[in-house]
């Protein structure tokens, strides 16, 4: 047993401070965009979410230059780009591309000056790096119980206005109809991303908060279509991507070439698009399942000219 | 300012603003602004590959746009697109960060790449740039037509027998080839808001296809050669320049429309009531 436990987990996995803040964040985070990731992809949001946290970053390097906590200049700048993204996107989806596609250039041609600005001043290049592919070994230990309140209210939120939320996002008009007031859901909505982004952003990586983001939330959705259950799925998928990758990255300490460790972000991405791909295949068996006890094709059961059909299936 | 190493870099960042111009509005019409962000931005891993392994950089950054690109299609005929675009990037950019963190002295030539070192164009880099850049407009032209059908009446160019998976994937790649030959030298940022930025502008000046191509090459040219002149000037990093002049070119272009039609619609008031009487 012990020596299952050793090949497993590398020595001094549980004993390491940096490997223990990873788990506890990457875990919190992970929950927090699988929830907020679920309307992500219901809205096809997805750019606006992966554009919120490279824009994100030029306020990380703002606040790099400025000595004040990165967190708050990831979140400060991710609200005001959700928000001007929303101003400019108005209602039209192609506008709404645009609009992202405009802020999130802007966006990084401010991370471009801020990190030039952060490279003249530190003389160190390592500062893009960090700030762009971030690491979930180097979070601040004094930073968590922020991040744990942050993430809390996040999750608040999204439950308090969930049905709003779901009934505006599958259905506008339906929505608008039952006074929804769909506008402002949109903004809340919105900002509400930006945090969540922002916060994953600043711990984990741009990259690593996408792949959260859109990947279990998409995985889930294939496996089950309640919104409500589909939360829990991806925070799920989320956290085992997360703590699957942490595992792993601590482990490659010990492969070849040896006394260098590959990057957690790399498994933490590769496990998430191993789970999505999972996802489809056990829902296209589900489907296949499905219909196999139908007793029928989908396409010969919906043309409804083969009554025979449904009286074997009875 | 126009000695020396500097006649390189006018001559790329012309044929990139054309390329960009060209390309872009179609992005922008087609509304794949994030497929435009995603596959400049994930070939940069392929380029962190090359250079791990000691190849080419542009062959590098090629085989991940071009794998990005069918990836991209491949991924969304079984699913959403947008999410498909961002697995396809995360992945892109993980196995980068991968390939990163073998090559100890490559930190530098990230900002290169995301941020563009359009100051210092190495000449044997211009001829390649020249080919790839014209196989982009050849391919754009040759797809002029079905283009523009799928993306402004997908239902009508379905009827005429074009299949919008096939122009979407060689859209797609079209974008592939343009970030190869583009990225190298202007970096993902530069050439993602030279795509967008003023395509958008040209888009809402005029609804002509043609003049809107022309007009986006336009403000391109302009946006690049202004933001090299003081990018030399100041030395400031030349992405910043022309990241937000893209922006403030096509809120000057939505402000100049919006006054347009308030005059316009001042304009009919006035008329209503003399054709009444």
């Amino acid at each position: 047993m012990s020596q299952v436990l050793t090949t497993l987990f590398a020595p001094g996995f549980f004993a390491n401070g940096p490997v223990r803040a990873a788990v506890v964040v990457g875990a919190v985070v992970a929950l927090v965009t699988g929830a907020v990731g679920v309307f992500t992809v219901i809205r096809s949001q997805a750019f606006a979410g992966h554009a919120l946290g490279e824009v994100g970053s030029a306020g990380g390097s703002l606040a790099f230059l400025s000595g004040t906590n990165p967190l708050w200049g990831y979140m400060g700048i991710a609200v005001v780009a959700a928000g001007l993204m929303e101003v400019l996107g108005l209602h039209r989806p192609r506008a709404r591309d645009v609009a992202t596609g405009l802020v999130l250039g802007a966006g990084l041609g401010f991370a471009a000056l801020f990190l030039y600005l952060d490279t003249v001043s530190s003389s160190t290049t390592g500062v893009t790096v960090t700030i762009l592919f971030g690491s979930l070994f180097t979070i601040s230990q004094p930073m968590l119980p922020s991040i744990v309140a942050l993430s809390a209210i996040v999750l608040v939120v999204i439950a308090s206005c969930y049905r709003m939320l779901l009934l505006s996002s599958l259905s506008p008009e339906l929505a608008a109809v039952r006074g929804v007031p769909v506008r402002v859901v949109a903004i809340a909505y919105l900002a509400i991303m930006a945090v969540a982004v922002s916060l994953a952003a600043e711990t984990i990586g741009t990259i690593l908060a996408t792949a959260l983001l859109v990947g279990p939330p998409a995985a889930a959705l294939r496996l089950t279509k309640r919104p409500g259950g589909a939360m829990v799925v991806a925070g799920l998928i989320g956290v085992a991507a997360v703590w699957i990758g942490i595992v792993l990255a601590y482990d490659s300490f010990y492969w070849p070439p040896v006394d260098h460790g590959w990057p957690v972000s790399f498994f933490v991405v590769a496990m998430v698009f191993v789970f999505y791909l999972g996802a489809g295949v056990v829902a296209a068996a589900g489907r296949a399942r499905r219909n196999r006890r139908m007793g029928t094709l989908p396409a010969m059961g919906e043309s409804g000219c083969e009554p025979h059909v449904d009286a074997d299936a009875a | 300012m126009f000695s020396g190493f500097m006649v390189n870099t006018w001559i790329a960042a012309t044929m990139v603003a054309v390329i960009a111009g060209v390309v872009g509005f179609f992005v922008v019409l087609r509304g794949s602004a994030f497929a435009a962000h995603a596959i400049p931005h994930g070939s940069f891993g392929g380029a962190a590959g090359a250079v791990l392994i000691g190849a080419n950089t542009i062959l590098g950054l090629g085989i991940f746009a071009v794998g990005g690109a069918l990836g991209i299609g491949w991924l969304s005929r079984r699913g959403r697109h947008d999410v498909a675009t961002a697995l396809a990037l995360v992945l892109m950019l993980g196995l980068g960060a991968l390939f990163l963190s073998f090559s100890v002295e490559y930190a530098a030539a990230v900002y290169s790449l995301l941020f563009g070192e359009v100051l210092g164009v190495p000449a044997d880099e211009l001829l390649p740039m020249a080919g790839l850049g014209l196989a982009c407009v050849v391919a754009v032209a040759v797809m002029y037509r079905p283009l523009l059908l799928t993306s402004i009446t997908p239902e009508v160019a379905e009827a005429r027998g074009v299949r919008p998976g096939r122009i979407e994937t060689g859209f797609l790649l079209v974008v592939a080839l343009a970030s190869t030959m583009t990225v190298p030298v202007v970096g993902v940022l530069l050439m993602f808001s030279l795509m967008i930025g003023p395509a958008a502008t040209a888009r809402s000046f005029t609804s002509s296809p043609l003049r809107a191509i022309g007009l986006s090459v336009a403000i391109a040219l302009a946006i690049v050669w202004f933001g090299i002149a003081i990018a030399y000037l100041t030395n400031y990093p030349v992405g910043f320049f022309v990241g937000t002049l893209g922006a403030v070119s096509y809120g000057c272009a939505r402000i100049w429309t919006a006054r347009r039609r308030t005059r316009t619609v001042a304009v009919v008031t006035e008329a209503v009531p003399l054709a009444a009487r």
